[in-house]
């Protein structure tokens, strides 16, 4: 799938959604089937600075794809970060660096994700496209 | 009895629907919402009345002056001092606490001088004073509290002693609700000669604070967290301590004469308000005084009391939920955590419920590290909240933890 079909396919899924509650529902369901960070990450040094939870991210180059994993200490986060994982990891540096990720706006989880909110989300957002360019740049200079 | 029905009337943003619920403020701590009357004196000045204080001899200027000056009065009514010298207009609690920590730090802390806070201060009330420690080579003292959140007060016996510049304290506990016993801390540190700031920003709302009764040094607040306007706060100092300090910023309506050689700076109040004076928020804050007046601060005490005791036995009745903050004497603030649910997590499914409290450390990190925990949620409670309300607050909390499951 795209970049661009799977962030359809979750707006998809969102909109049979009518109610907050449920779409909360889901994103808790979405939390729990976020596969393990390795807990050799769940240091200082992977955590995204943020208010209130805490999350952390790791990503490593799996051939020409980067492959990123995540954990945080709230549920909700924790569903969004596996959303933003779900479109993310398994994509080329390239393609990750200049993402247009669309479907937060349109799942309605904008007031979570924008820049003036007090948590790590829109951090994990810009560190996601970071490691994407550090991995790009490493790639043009070989 | 308040009629609290009235009363609600009275601020229109209680009457409003957020995700489709009626919406429920309990972020009072944070800040009020405010009356119309506040509102409607706002809008009467910007568009009929505005023109700057204290300088202009023409009638729109010398009446505003004169509404300055009268909320001036006013305040210093409300809490009770001795004098309008005593009543500094700033921006709010945390540039009067600055304006103490740099000028009184400028004329009597010395290194190796103490400065003395408590284990329970918002972050205003503790980086102006490493701030203050670090330019002076000062040392930063903190009185501890127990696992109630209370003053450990034979603590504050042993910390204090001859080299003790100032005793920095909260009136109340923003985090935690805790109502200091002031009147006794600072009868203790008069003793030793130290003299004390009160933090107000969080007692002031609940109409509790006479400065002379206290005899505090001095004492701060804010204008936005008692139902008046944004960006005015009060410093309200003893006469004799004001008339002892440099003044802190330099500018227009702070000085008496000026000339490249020399600047003679003006009497109190004015010397500690450079600049053009935010005689809108002053004015707007008179209102809120005089509206809290109008309902009555006993009443407002009594009830609110009664909002407290219901929220807690109501709150205390959820299994895994958990209070911070259990001192004998509170204001209407609860602290809570759910047992296994992150703060954050049930702020945003309360949000989506309509309720609006506040989740996180609540400006007070060392609160939380105190007690082990990351944050809490806060419901502050105030006038126009209901017993409905609560039970809202309790239903949802119910729900919530279904879906936590």
């Amino acid at each position: 799938m795209t970049l661009k079909e799977v962030q359809e396919q979750i707006i998809e899924e969102f909109e049979i959604y009518e109610d907050w509650m449920d779409k909360y529902n889901y994103l808790i369901e979405l939390s729990q089937g976020l596969p393990a960070l390795d807990h050799k990450y769940k240091t200082r040094e992977y955590i995204i600075d943020g208010c209130q939870s805490k999350v952390w991210l790791y990503a490593e180059m799996d051939g020409n794809i980067i492959r990123y994993t995540a954990d945080s200490d709230a549920i909700i986060t924790k569903g969004i970060v596996a959303l933003l994982i779900k479109v993310m990891s398994g994509r080329s540096p390239e393609e990750i660096k200049d993402a247009d990720l669309f479907f937060i706006d349109r799942i309605g989880l904008k007031d979570n994700l924008s820049p003036t909110r007090a948590n790590g989300l829109f951090s994990m957002v810009k560190q996601m496209k970071l490691y994407a360019l550090a991995y790009f740049t490493k790639q043009q200079k070989l | 009895m308040l009629d609290v029905n009235k009363i609600r009337n009275d601020f229109p943003a209680l009457d409003q629907m957020v995700y489709g619920q009626p919406l429920v403020y309990f972020d009072n701590g944070a800040t009020t919402l405010k009356p119309t009357v506040v509102v409607d004196t706002l809008k009467e000045i910007y568009s009929k009345r505005n023109s700057n204080v204290h300088r202009g001899i023409h009638y729109l200027s010398l009446r505003m002056t004169e509404e300055y000056e009268e909320a001036r009065k006013r305040v210093r009514k409300f809490i009770n001092a001795g004098s309008d010298r005593e009543i500094i207009f700033t921006s709010g609690t945390t540039a009067s606490i600055n304006t103490i920590s740099s000028t009184f730090g400028e004329e009597f802390v010395k290194e190796g001088d103490e400065i003395l806070i408590s284990a329970m201060e918002h972050h205003s009330n503790i980086v102006p004073w490493q701030i203050l420690a670090k330019r002076k080579s000062a040392i930063l003292k903190v009185i501890p509290m127990n696992d109630k959140g209370e003053i450990v007060m034979e603590k504050l016996d042993d910390l204090m002693h001859e080299g003790t510049r100032i005793l920095a304290i909260n009136h109340v506990s923003n985090a935690l609700g805790t109502i200091n016993p002031v009147k006794e801390i600072i009868q203790k540190a008069h003793k030793e000669n130290i003299p004390v700031l009160l933090d107000g920003a969080q007692a002031i709302p609940h109409g509790i604070v006479d400065v002379q009764d206290l005899d505090c040094d001095f004492y701060v607040f804010s204008g936005h967290k008692v139902y008046g306007p944004n960006g005015i706060g009060v410093l309200y100092g003893k006469e004799e301590w004001l008339e002892k300090l440099p003044p802190w910023q330099g500018g227009g309506d702070m000085v008496e004469k000026v000339s490249f050689e020399k600047t003679i700076y003006a009497d109190l109040p004015f010397k500690f308000e450079a600049g053009t004076a935010n005689y809108p928020g002053a004015v707007g804050l008179a209102k809120a005084l005089d509206y809290i007046d109008t309902l009555g601060k006993d009443r407002i005490t009594a009830y609110e009391k009664e909002l407290l005791n219901y929220a807690t036995s109501r709150l205390s009745g959820i299994d895994g939920l958990k209070i911070f903050g259990t001192a004998a004497n509170k204001i209407s603030i609860v602290s809570f955590l759910l047992e296994g649910i992150h703060q954050e997590d049930t702020g945003m499914i309360l949000d989506k419920m309509g309720l609006a409290l506040r989740t996180g450390t609540h400006c007070a990190e060392p609160v939380m590290t105190r007690f082990g925990i990351d944050g809490t949620v806060r419901a502050s409670l105030v006038f126009y909240n209901t017993i409905e309300e609560i039970d809202r607050l309790y239903e949802g909390l119910i729900k919530l933890k279904q879906m936590f499951k």
